[in-house]
């Protein structure tokens, strides 16, 4: 934190001018009032026209710079200090787990002091918020990036899975990686594929409440998480999110099947078109569908990180401009994931532009923006003329998984052709071809 | 008697006053109360670390216990913002003027930039484990009698959830009233009798009303007192409801410190320290073939006994310096905060089925001499150590005097420990909430929004409306003052019968048993105002009243359940025809004095259905007339 972080213009000449810095005691003096309290950072996008202060009973208060006498230092601030946390004693011949850290806090520690928020990152610091973790497994803990989810890019797709494919080497009985919550379902569809095959469950979690909230998601969803990771039968890579409001419900979602469906809620992960694999209620993993592949001992795998970003997702909407289609194609994009109208269509004045980019080796895919259902071609001329141009239906397939496996399928296959076959084919179940008679099975 | 200067008695208000605003502080919802919840969810809190890694005892104990907090919904109350499911909206403005003018009325130095803050509260009160609160203003003074106390600060903040049920391993609130706005008023403390504190605390509710900006009825106010003596410590009473208990509640906390104080200053006659307080000794040994029930039971059940030496107490634990004053009560009282039924001390031993041979065991066990007293405990191996360090905590806490403590009041005035002291108040930004600055604008457009002091206002019933000083006073206090405004204006109904209907009938009604609670302000202004057409007659109302109260129906239904439909003159006429004809002899025999008897037979019939005056006006002539003849 710089010495006057969050100030600016006219609050940051008077807080120079005093000779005072964040953190300091200090005493203000105006016509009204006389505070004294610790000067405290200003909001970033707030005004420069007032001065933070923290009153000695805990609150804070805006202290208006124009009407400000005199602001004098009592005396220098205290720097936060930390001490180690303990940790409880933890039974070496539990399953070791490696926590891989991207960003989004899923454990924090607050300075009441300064109101700031640290977040808790090594082994110890997570036992020590988390005092639950030690029943389960000996964790590791390691920071890769830390970052905000909407910053997320492929190329850190592939870095995670590089490291996860390090950690399964290494022998760790199960990997969790957090995430920030807005793009983690894209990220768990991106190592699906990047890690298919792979031997111990991969576990992505994030928390819809921040952590440093009593009432946060954070310490259950991570408890769940890593209990799918030490203790789950299967393998593959999942989501760990509530599953309702309550706190001791958690659904395991497939990584390519699952979706944020809500800004703020807890259960906002869901399971499109297909039921969670499972289900965690307290410390029991239950409700386990069969078929999933197992835990497997053996360390053999391939890891296929690479992913083409020459990928765009688009919207189909009344009054589409087909122009950015051709946008597209000119500027070398090699593959066009399609989020057309129920069944899977576009307008006919798109159908030019279509076929340009097909024929220019594009690969074009269809899904649906109804997000719940299937993608049926066959049904209306629409559909067929669209399937003519060489538009790719993918069945029941989420439109961002779509994106994510066509950039891998483009990353990691040699040429259009082999490329346009593993999208047709289903890898680590991104595709059902069976539609369950319930809308949210469970 | 006691002279509260002399021990120098101290107390501190704190007012928690609910505003009517439209909705709720950082939701659209509306403030309604319903026993019908239809979403139920379940949730833990655990309680954050702060930066040295220190949590709060108490905190720490509820989140080991385990406890589950079930919420309880009402989906037209509450949404997700209460449910934490969806971050606050924006601070609802009509709150933030309401608190703004109650600043202005008490001349307080408003703030020029609000910080919403999060006070971290983990009893599962606030779904999110923290309540917003922002302060408004420093300062500024509340003018009584004969005395100014000055204001310490003005809050804004949310309330709290409510307590539905408190079980062994879950906890149940509903989340009607979570996020209602409420203001905060600190005053500093003051000396003085308690039933001065009471007339300020008073006063201060009136101050509030006359805003007509604070919500009405019980439990949309609430008052917090902090209660010191000279050389002790502030003892914090919690959420008294009713004012006429403060004075009680202060009277009951002095003699309690008091008592206190009288048991350190033995203390320290004898030389008792600190360090004289043991540290909790495993005693099961003693008791495997005890008579004594409770521990027999608590023992058989994996539990174990565990005693704490107190060096030069003896004597001091059931000693009572006033009635119910005894530091064994306190003790049990905290160990029920840890799960345990109470304790055994060496004072009331032997007994409850201690045997003198086990008493001797223990003092063994613990080195003790005469001078010295024990305190057993017997419960679980996972709770009995928390609660064997409050006893020591206590203890110790008894030599410097009284302790720090929150209690809270019971119906009859007294006050009971509730909770170890907490920590000092845990507070950070509530980053949602971006600070507001507080314009010249705005505060000119509010400043002609202060209302006149109450006693303005009372003085204005008296000469406008021509009521009493007591019925000004009591119709201002109820929940009814802004009613009988409109209803004074808008009927020709007599307004010390407006007022006295919406007092004192209704608090008879009350009294009855009757949930007054339920009656709306529609229903009572069209009782008013269908008394003014005449539909009803005034002696009706208490009757009409209670069958809505009663049998839970509308205005309309319960008027034609009590059958009470206005006679008309020709049908009264004929009704005082009938009784003077069948009375003709004792007309004859009494003359005017028969009167009394007839309007008594005619009221019999039909009271409630015309104006009792209005009888015995017809009556009187009708009788005359019959003399004549
Ligand atoms: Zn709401």
């Amino acid at each position: 934190m710089s010495e006057l972080a969050g100030y600016k213009g006219s609050s940051l000449v008077l807080l120079k001018k005093s000779g005072v810095s964040i953190g300091d005691q200090i005493e203000i003096t105006t016509p009204k009032m006389k505070y004294n309290g610790i000067l405290m950072p200003r909001y970033e996008y707030a005004d420069d026209l007032h001065i933070v202060i923290k009153l000695p009973n805990g609150y804070n208060v805006g202290v208006d710079v124009g009407s400000v006498h005199s602001i004098k230092r009592v005396s220098e601030g205290i720097k936060p200090h930390f001490a180690p946390p303990l940790t409880p004693p933890i039974n070496p011949k539990l399953p070791r787990v490696s926590i891989v850290s991207t960003g989004g806090t899923i454990a924090s520690r607050v300075d009441y002091r300064s109101g700031a928020v640290h977040p808790a990152l090594s082994a110890s610091e997570l036992y020590s918020v988390v005092p639950e973790l030690s029943h389960y497994a000996l964790i590791d803990a390691e920071v890769l990036f830390s970052i905000y989810s909407e910053n997320m890019k492929a190329e850190y797709w592939s870095a995670i899975a590089s490291k996860v494919a390090e950690k399964v080497r290494d022998g760790y009985q199960g990997i969790v990686i957090t995430h920030g919550t807005d793009t983690m379902g894209y990220t768990s569809a991106a190592l699906s594929f990047a890690l298919a095959n792979v031997p111990v469950p991969v576990v992505l979690v994030g928390s819809q409440r921040s952590s440093d909230r009593p009432s946060s998601d954070a310490a259950s969803n991570l408890i769940g998480a890593v209990i799918v990771a030490c203790k789950a039968p299967f393998s593959g890579v999942y989501v760990v999110m509530h599953s309702d409001m309550s706190d001791d419900s958690l659904a395991v979602h497939l990584g390519t099947k699952v979706r944020k469906n809500h800004t703020s809620r807890r259960d906002a992960f869901e399971s499109v078109n297909t039921a969670p694999v499972a289900y965690i209620k307290g410390k029991e993993i239950e409700k386990i569908k069969p078929n999933l592949p197992p835990r497997r001992e053996d360390k053999e795998f391939v890891l296929k990180p690479n992913f083409d970003t020459r990928v765009a997702l688009l919207k189909f909407y009344p009054s589409f401009d087909p122009e950015i289609i051709g946008y597209l194609v000119d500027k070398g994009y090699r593959g066009i994931v399609l989020e057309g109208t129920g069944l899977g269509h576009v307008g006919s004045y798109c159908y030019g532009r279509l076929k340009e980019a097909t024929d220019r080796g594009l690969i074009v895919a269809m899904t649906s923006q109804c997000i719940w259902g299937r993608v049926r071609m066959t049904v209306y001329d629409t559909g067929r003329d669209l399937l003519n141009i060489g538009i790719i239906p993918l069945d029941d397939m989420p439109s961002e998984t779509a994106l994510v496996k066509m950039m891998w399928a483009l990353g990691n296959a040699d040429g259009i052709e082999e490329a346009k076959e593993l999208m047709i084919r289903n890898l680590v179940g991104e595709t059902n071809y069976r539609s369950d008679i319930e809308r949210r099975p469970i | 008697m006691i002279d509260y200067r002399k021990m120098g008695l101290k107390v501190g208000l704190e007012i928690h006053q609910q505003l009517s605003t439209k909705h709720k502080l950082f939701c659209q919802c509306e403030r309604f109360q319903s026993d019908e919840f239809d979403t139920h969810f379940d949730r833990r809190l655990r309680p954050t670390q702060s930066e040295l890694g220190v949590i709060d005892p108490a905190a720490m104990f509820e989140f080991k216990k385990g406890k589950i907090i079930k919420y309880h919904a009402n989906r037209e109350s509450s949404c997700l913002v209460e449910a934490d499911e969806e971050p606050p909206h924006d601070l609802n403005m009509e709150a933030a003027e309401s608190a703004l003018i109650v600043a202005m009325a008490l001349k307080a130095s408003i703030v020029d930039e609000l910080h919403t803050m999060r006070k971290i509260v983990i009893d599962g009160s606030n779904t999110t484990g923290f309540q917003r609160t922002i302060i408004v203003a420093l300062g500024g003074f509340l003018k009584t009698k004969d005395r100014e106390t000055p204001v310490q600060t003005i809050c804004l903040e949310e309330d709290a959830a409510r307590l539905a049920a408190d079980h062994e391993n879950y906890r149940e609130y509903c989340l009607d009233r979570l996020c209602v706005p409420l203001v905060e008023i600190a005053l500093s403390p003051v000396e003085g009798p308690p039933e001065e504190i009471q007339d300020i605390a008073l006063s201060l509710g009136r101050l509030l009303r006359a805003t007509r900006r604070v919500a009405r009825g019980l439990g949309t106010i609430r008052q917090d007192i902090n209660v010191s003596i000279r050389g002790g410590r502030v003892v914090e009473v919690k959420g008294i409801q009713k004012l006429d208990l403060i004075s009680k509640v202060v009277e009951f906390e002095a003699t309690r410190q008091s008592g206190l104080m009288e048991i350190k200053s033995e203390l320290e006659k004898r030389g008792a320290k600190a360090e004289g307080v043991g540290l909790p000794l495993d005693v099961t040994k003693v008791f495997e073939e005890t008579e004594c029930e409770l521990v027999k039971k608590a023992i058989e059940r994996g539990g174990i006994v565990v005693a704490v030496r107190l060096k030069n107490f003896s004597g001091l634990l059931g000693y009572e310096p006033y009635p119910d004053i005894r530091l064994g009560r306190e003790m049990a009282e905290i160990v029920r905060f840890y799960g345990l039924g109470g304790i055994f001390h060496s004072d009331e031993l032997p007994g409850y089925g201690i045997t003198i041979k086990e008493m001797k065991s223990v003092k063994r066990s613990l080195e003790m001499s005469d001078v010295d007293a024990f305190v057993l405990l017997a419960g679980p191996k996972d709770s009995i150590f928390d609660a064997a360090m409050a006893i020591v905590e206590r203890a110790r806490d008894a030599i410097q005097g009284v302790p720090y403590e929150t209690r809270g009041p019971t119906p009859d005035g007294k006050t009971r420990f509730i909770r170890p002291r907490p920590g000092p108040a845990r507070m950070y930004p509530e980053t949602d909430i971006p600070p507001i600055p507080i314009t010249e604008e705005l505060l000119s457009r509010l400043k002609k929004e202060v209302p006149k002091p109450w006693e303005a206002q009372i003085e204005e019933y008296s000469s406008r409306y021509g009521l009493s000083r007591k019925l000004a006073l009591q119709v201002f206090d109820s929940e009814y003052s802004e009613l009988f405004e409109e209803m004074a204006l808008k009927t020709k109904v007599q307004p010390s019968l407006i007022a006295a209907t919406l007092t004192e009938t209704l608090v008879g009604l009350s009294r009855a048993g009757l949930r007054i609670d339920r009656l709306d302000g529609k229903d009572l202004g069209e009782l008013f105002i269908s008394l003014d057409k005449g539909r009803i007659s005034k002696e009706a109302i208490p009757q009409i009243l209670e069958v809505i109260l009663r049998e839970g129906v509308e205005l309309e239904d319960a008027i034609k359940k009590t059958g009470i439909v206005t006679i008309s003159e020709e049908e009264l006429f004929q009704i005082v025809e009938r009784i003077v004809k069948e009375n003709r002899n004792l007309i004859k025999e009494k003359g005017g004095r028969a009167f009394s008897i007839l309007m008594g037979r005619i009221m019999k019939i039909v009271r409630g259905s015309v104006d009792g005056a209005k009888v015995g006006l017809v009556l009187k002539k009708r009788i005359e007339n019959e003399m004549k003849e």
